[in-house]
């Protein structure tokens, strides 16, 4: 199907507008001749019905948590309780203003600095920001908080240097560069987990700290964890963690005893808050003790039963984000904490990993499964064993009615398949994702071309990435130039 | 079958000593492994690199990899053809799809590159 302004004639119109107060050319004497178009602008010009057509076609289109299983590994794509929509549109939330007086907005200034105490003490660490946007955001913002604190130290010539795992998200490497440190890689070992020897060889007075995904993208807990932080605490660095995964051991275990001295929570992953294309997201980060200086502004503070925004704090790393933060994002992850509470935030993680394990288990005998062992709330399958292309298989998935897993991640599995089911799905869906998946194993063994063709039912068929990557048309031109 | 008259990298660049410079690119094994290639970022000529140095991104529609310099020096020439038509890579990755070409500053490193009989036996070849 077109876009919108492939619909529609010239003058049509799905509403009718008021006639304006003065005449069109009145009001064009206020606009300086060289501010003026030159001809019209284009614009869609389509009915009421064929508005509503037009996107009811496109949201029947879309794929979605609310329209089927989305195993996208790394990706937490879990379901989002509809009443936290309805509770963050409640108009003593929507109708707040940022620039209201610090008295007129205390009800909500509470609830954020309720919602910091309870994600400190989900991560056992003493302090908190909750402006960060998303992940990457929390990752750039915690190298950030590394820099000043090796600056205050006398230390930011010498710590040039993150150490990461092979294994780690994409975008860590990328938040340790923009802050300008040198990345040096740490091969995994046998077991797809951090190689201590290989750490051991890495450290030195450069380090400036270690970026960790706990448990990693193999979806494998790092057993050394204890001895990894202590080893890198030891050379004077920082230990990062990257929250991505924490629904693998949400309310049963916190990085702050595990040694991290940063912690990034997903509020769009763990926290069930709306992902990807519903979003916006929330990467709220808590520190250690050391870092308590350098934490953004504004911060919150409670003073007696008042709140208060402080913005004077001159060790401070300034701020990240206009504003609070995304605060309605982060009303929806408090009332998903409280909703739940402790016992409930704990069957999160149980019912995440029992899950993950269930697939696994049951696709094991079809698909290979490199680093095979009890895993977190993720595994990574490989499609190699196969023989086809980890691609075909989740373009054929899509047939199924499934979205497919992420593709061809983490780089040291060939052909991989990184599958996270959440918690929230029922058994009769995991049981239908293994029927699919072992049906498409069959099929790739008797006509794999099916596979390489494949989407087959999907409103478009295969697309030609590599020519989208090449030759990207990132704009629309009108059918008829405008008059 | 890996080229005879070239020397290699373990993260898989190839290096052809040509007087005092290097012509330096990935191997057919890493194109086959990165697949389509859609993106090259190449560094600016004149830039001093040392062994061991990210010197040019390669990406695919899969990944984006590093291409480390398999040997210290300034970089002469950068392979301007493959900003616009960057599937060369995967054509030609021995002859026109050439990445960059180092002067050299230590002779002494290429002791450190693969033979092409020790580069084969790495890739299964």
């Amino acid at each position: 199907m077109g876009t919108i302004y492939h619909r529609g004639k010239r003058g049509r119109r799905a509403t009718s507008w008021p006639e304006t107060v003065r005449p069109p050319e009145e009001l064009l004497a206020y606009i300086p001749e060289e501010a003026r178009r030159k001809g019209l602008p284009w614009l869609p010009e389509v009915s009421q019905v064929e508005l509503v057509r037009h996107y009811t076609a496109l949201s029947r289109m879309n794929y979605g948590v609310d329209t089927g299983f989305y195993p996208l590994g790394s990706c937490t794509m879990k379901y989002n309780p509809k009443l936290h929509e309805e509770l963050a549109r409640h108009p003593g939330f929507a109708d707040l203003h940022p620039l209201f007086p610090e008295e007129a907005v205390q009800g909500i200034l509470e609830l954020l600095w309720r919602l910091g105490a309870l994600l400190k003490g989900i991560a056992g660490m003493p302090g908190i920001t909750l402006q960060p946007a998303a992940g990457a955001h929390g990752e750039l913002t915690g190298m950030l908080l590394i820099k000043r604190y090796f600056e205050a130290r006398g230390e930011l010539e010498r710590r040039k240097v993150i150490l990461l795992p092979d294994s780690a998200h994409g975008t860590n490497p990328a938040s340790a560069a923009m802050a300008g440190f040198k990345v040096v890689p740490i091969p995994s070992n046998e077991h797809g987990t951090v190689d201590l020897r290989a750490l051991e060889e890495r450290l030195s007075e450069e380090v400036a700290g270690i970026m960790l995904t706990v448990p990693n993208t193999l979806g494998i807990f790092e057993r050394d964890i204890l001895r990894i932080t202590e080893m890198v605490h030891e050379v004077g660095g920082l230990c990062y963690f990257d929250g991505a995964n924490l629904n693998a051991f949400l309310g049963r275990a916190r990085p702050g005893d595990m040694g991290a001295d940063i912690f990034h929570f997903n509020l769009h992953k763990t926290f069930s808050t709306p992902h990807g294309g519903g979003g916006p997201g929330a990467g709220p980060l808590a520190v250690s003790e050391p870092l308590l200086p350098y934490l953004p502004v504004p911060r919150i503070v409670k003073e007696g039963d008042r709140f208060r925004l402080a913005y004077d704090l001159p060790e401070s790393i300034g701020r990240v984000h206009p504003f609070f933060g995304n605060v309605l994002v982060m009303m929806k992850a408090l009332a998903y904490i409280l909703t739940l509470g402790d016992e409930g935030l704990r069957e999160v993680s149980a019912g995440a990993v029992l899950a993950a394990n269930y697939l696994r288990v049951r696709l094991r005998d079809v698909y290979a499964v490199p680093y095979d062992g009890l895993c977190k709330h993720e595994f990574v399958a490989s499609t190699a064993n196969l023989g086809v292309k980890a691609r075909d298989v989740a373009k054929r998935l899509i047939d199924y009615g499934f979205h497919p897993p992420t593709v061809y991640f983490p780089l040291i599995v060939e052909e991989a398949l990184m599958v996270e089911p959440t918690e929230t799905e029922p058994l009769e869906t995991l049981d239908a994702f293994v029927e699919a998946m072992r049906r498409i194993a069959a099929e790739a063994r008797e006509n794999p071309a099916l596979l390489a063709e494949a989407p087959h039912k999907a409103p478009v068929r295969r697309l030609d990435e590599v020519k989208a990557a090449r030759e990207p048309v990132l704009r629309e031109n009108p059918p008829v130039s405008p008059g | 079958m890996v080229p005879q008259d070239l020397l290699y990298t373990e993260s898989h660049e190839w290096v052809k000593v040509e007087d005092g410079t290097a012509r330096v690119g990935i191997t057919d094994y890493a194109q086959k492994k990165l697949g389509d290639v859609v993106y090259v970022e190449l560094p600016d000529v004149g830039k001093k690199v040392k062994r061991g140095d990210v010197v040019v991104t390669v990406e695919s529609v899969k990944a984006a990899e590093s291409v480390y310099a398999p040997l210290s020096g300034e970089v002469a020439e950068v392979n301007r053809e493959l900003i616009s038509s960057p599937g060369i890579i995967n054509q030609d990755p021995y002859g026109k799809g050439w990445l960059i070409v180092i002067k050299l500053e230590d002779r002494g490193e290429l002791e450190g590159l693969l033979d092409p009989a020790a580069y084969g036996k790495l890739v299964g070849e």
